[in-house]
C-alpha cells in the first residue's frame, strides 16, 4: 500500500496526519450513514443500498490507503455491535453467514478503486466522468462480486454457476451507483483539488 | 440515537461480565470447531450449545429471533435446497453449522457493550507497533468515527431539505454531491481542530 501513497517528497510516508485520521473517520461515517438508508430488497438475501456507493466513493475520493482504511473502520464497528450493516444487522453473526463475502471484499474494492484512480491522468479525476467510473466498476468486479460469490459458494454452499445468478441481480444496482459514484467523485475532487495531491498539514 | 447504543443488552451474568477479548477469542475458537469438525451431530451439538448460552446469557425466544428475522429465511431456503441435493445429512450440516455460528456471534454482540468490543479489538492491535499502526492513533479515529455518525446524519437530512426545497429530491447529484463536500470540509476542520490543540500528532 505504501508504494501508491501520494507523497514522493517526504521521508514519513507511512505517517497519516490528523486530517488523514478525521478524513478516515468521516466517510467511515459516511458509509454507515449510506448503508443504513432505507434500502430495496431484490433477492431477499442481500439488500441492495448506497452501501457500494460509499465503499467506492471512499476509495475514489480519498485514495487506496485512506480509503481502504476508512471502510475497514466502518465493517469494525459493524462488527463491534452497531447496526450499520445493511438491513441493520451487527456483530460477528455477519461473518458467519452467506454475504461475508461480499463484506470482506469491500475495504480491496475501496483500495483499487482508489488505486486506480490516483493513476489516471492528472487532473481526469476531477474532469472525467467515466474514467472515475470505471475505475468503481473494475473495483467492485474485482473484489466485491467476485469475493461475493466466493463467500456464496463456501458458506451457502451453492455452485459457483449458482453463485453467479444470485449476484448478477445486483449488476443493474451496481452500474447505476457508480454512475452516481463518479459524479459525486469528481464533483469533491473540483471542490478539494488537493485531497489526493495532498500537501501536509504545515 | 438507537445506531449508537448498538444491539447490546445489559445484564449480569457470567457472560456479561467476561473481559470482551476472552468473549472474542472464545467466538474465533468455538467459529473455527464448528467449521472444522464435519458431520450432522457436531453441527446439532453446536446449536444447542450455541442456544444454551444464549438463553443463560438472558437472550429471550423473541429477541433471538428478532436478530436472526434475516438468516433463518436463508436457513429455510438453504436446508431446502440441500435436502433436494445433497440429502438431508448435509442439510442439517450446513443449516446446524451456519445458524450456530450466528447465535455465537449474536450472544457476543448481545452480552459486550460496542465499546468494550473496540478496546478488545485496539487492545489486538499492540503487536502491530512495529508495522507502524500506533493502537492509539487507531482508538481516537474510532471515537471520531463515533461522532461523526449523527453529524453527518444532520447534514444528510440537510441537504436532502435544500434538494426539495429547490425541487430536486429526485436528483442525486443535488442530494449526494453537497454531502459528500461537507463531510470532506468538516473532516479538514476536524483535522485542524485536532492539529492546533496537539491531539493526534508526534
Amino acid at each position: 500500500m505504501t508504494s501508491t501513497d501520494q507523497q514522493p517528497r517526504t521521508t514519513r510516508t507511512r505517517r497519516l496526519g490528523t486530517t488523514d485520521l478525521a478524513l478516515v473517520a468521516g466517510f467511515a461515517a459516511l458509509v454507515v450513514v449510506c448503508a443504513v438508508l432505507p434500502a430495496i430488497n431484490v433477492t431477499g438475501i442481500v439488500p441492495i443500498t448506497l452501501q457500494t456507493f460509499g465503499v467506492l466513493l471512499a476509495g475514489a475520493v480519498l485514495g487506496p490507503l485512506r480509503g481502504f482504511l476508512a471502510v475497514l473502520l466502518y465493517l469494525a464497528l459493524g462488527l463491534a455491535g452497531l447496526p450499520v450493516f445493511s438491513g441493520g444487522a451487527a456483530g460477528f453473526g455477519v461473518l458467519a453467514g452467506p454475504t461475508a463475502g461480499y463484506l470482506v471484499g469491500f475495504p480491496l474494492a475501496a483500495a483499487l478503486t482508489g488505486y486506480l484512480v490516483t493513476r489516471l491522468p492528472r487532473g481526469a479525476a476531477a474532469r472525467n466522468v467515466p474514467l472515475v467510473f470505471l475505475c468503481g466498476l473494475v473495483g467492485s468486479a474485482v473484489f466485491i462480486h467476485t469475493l461475493g460469490m466466493a463467500g456464496l459458494v463456501l458458506r451457502a454452499d451453492l455452485t459457483w454457476g449458482q453463485a453467479f445468478d444470485v449476484d448478477k441481480v445486483f449488476w443493474i444496482g451496481d452500474v447505476v451507483k457508480n454512475v452516481a459514484m463518479a459524479l459525486v467523485a469528481t464533483a469533491v475532487h473540483r471542490a478539494f483539488p488537493d485531497l489526493l495531491h495532498r500537501r501536509r498539514a504545515a | 440515537m438507537s445506531l449508537l447504543l448498538g444491539t447490546h443488552r445489559p445484564g449480569t451474568t457470567w457472560l456479561h461480565r467476561l473481559p470482551a477479548g476472552a468473549k472474542l477469542l472464545g467466538l474465533v475458537l468455538l467459529g473455527l470447531v464448528v467449521v472444522l469438525v464435519r458431520g450432522p451431530v457436531s453441527a446439532v451439538v453446536a446449536l444447542v450449545v450455541a442456544v444454551g448460552l444464549g438463553a443463560y446469557a438472558g437472550l429471550t425466544a423473541r429477541e433471538g429471533l428478532r436478530t436472526l428475522r434475516g438468516l433463518l429465511l436463508v436457513a429455510v431456503l438453504l436446508g431446502g435446497f440441500q435436502v433436494w441435493n445433497n440429502g438431508w445429512a448435509r442439510a442439517v450440516e450446513s443449516v446446524g453449522d451456519l445458524l450456530a455460528l450466528v447465535v455465537l456471534a449474536t450472544v457476543l454482540t448481545l452480552t459486550t457493550p460496542v465499546d468494550e468490543v473496540l478496546d478488545a479489538l485496539v487492545r489486538a492491535l499492540r503487536p502491530l507497533r512495529r508495522l507502524g499502526v500506533d493502537p492509539d492513533r487507531v482508538a481516537l479515529t474510532i471515537s471520531l468515527a463515533l461522532r461523526a455518525i449523527p453529524t453527518t446524519v444532520a447534514i444528510a437530512e440537510e441537504t436532502r431539505d435544500a434538494a426539495l426545497a429547490r425541487g430536486l429530491e429526485r436528483s442525486p447529484r443535488a442530494r449526494l454531491v453537497p454531502l459528500v463536500v461537507r463531510v470532506v470540509s468538516h473532516a479538514r476542520a476536524t483535522g485542524d481542530a485536532l492539529h492546533a490543540r496537539g491531539v493526534g500528532d508526534d
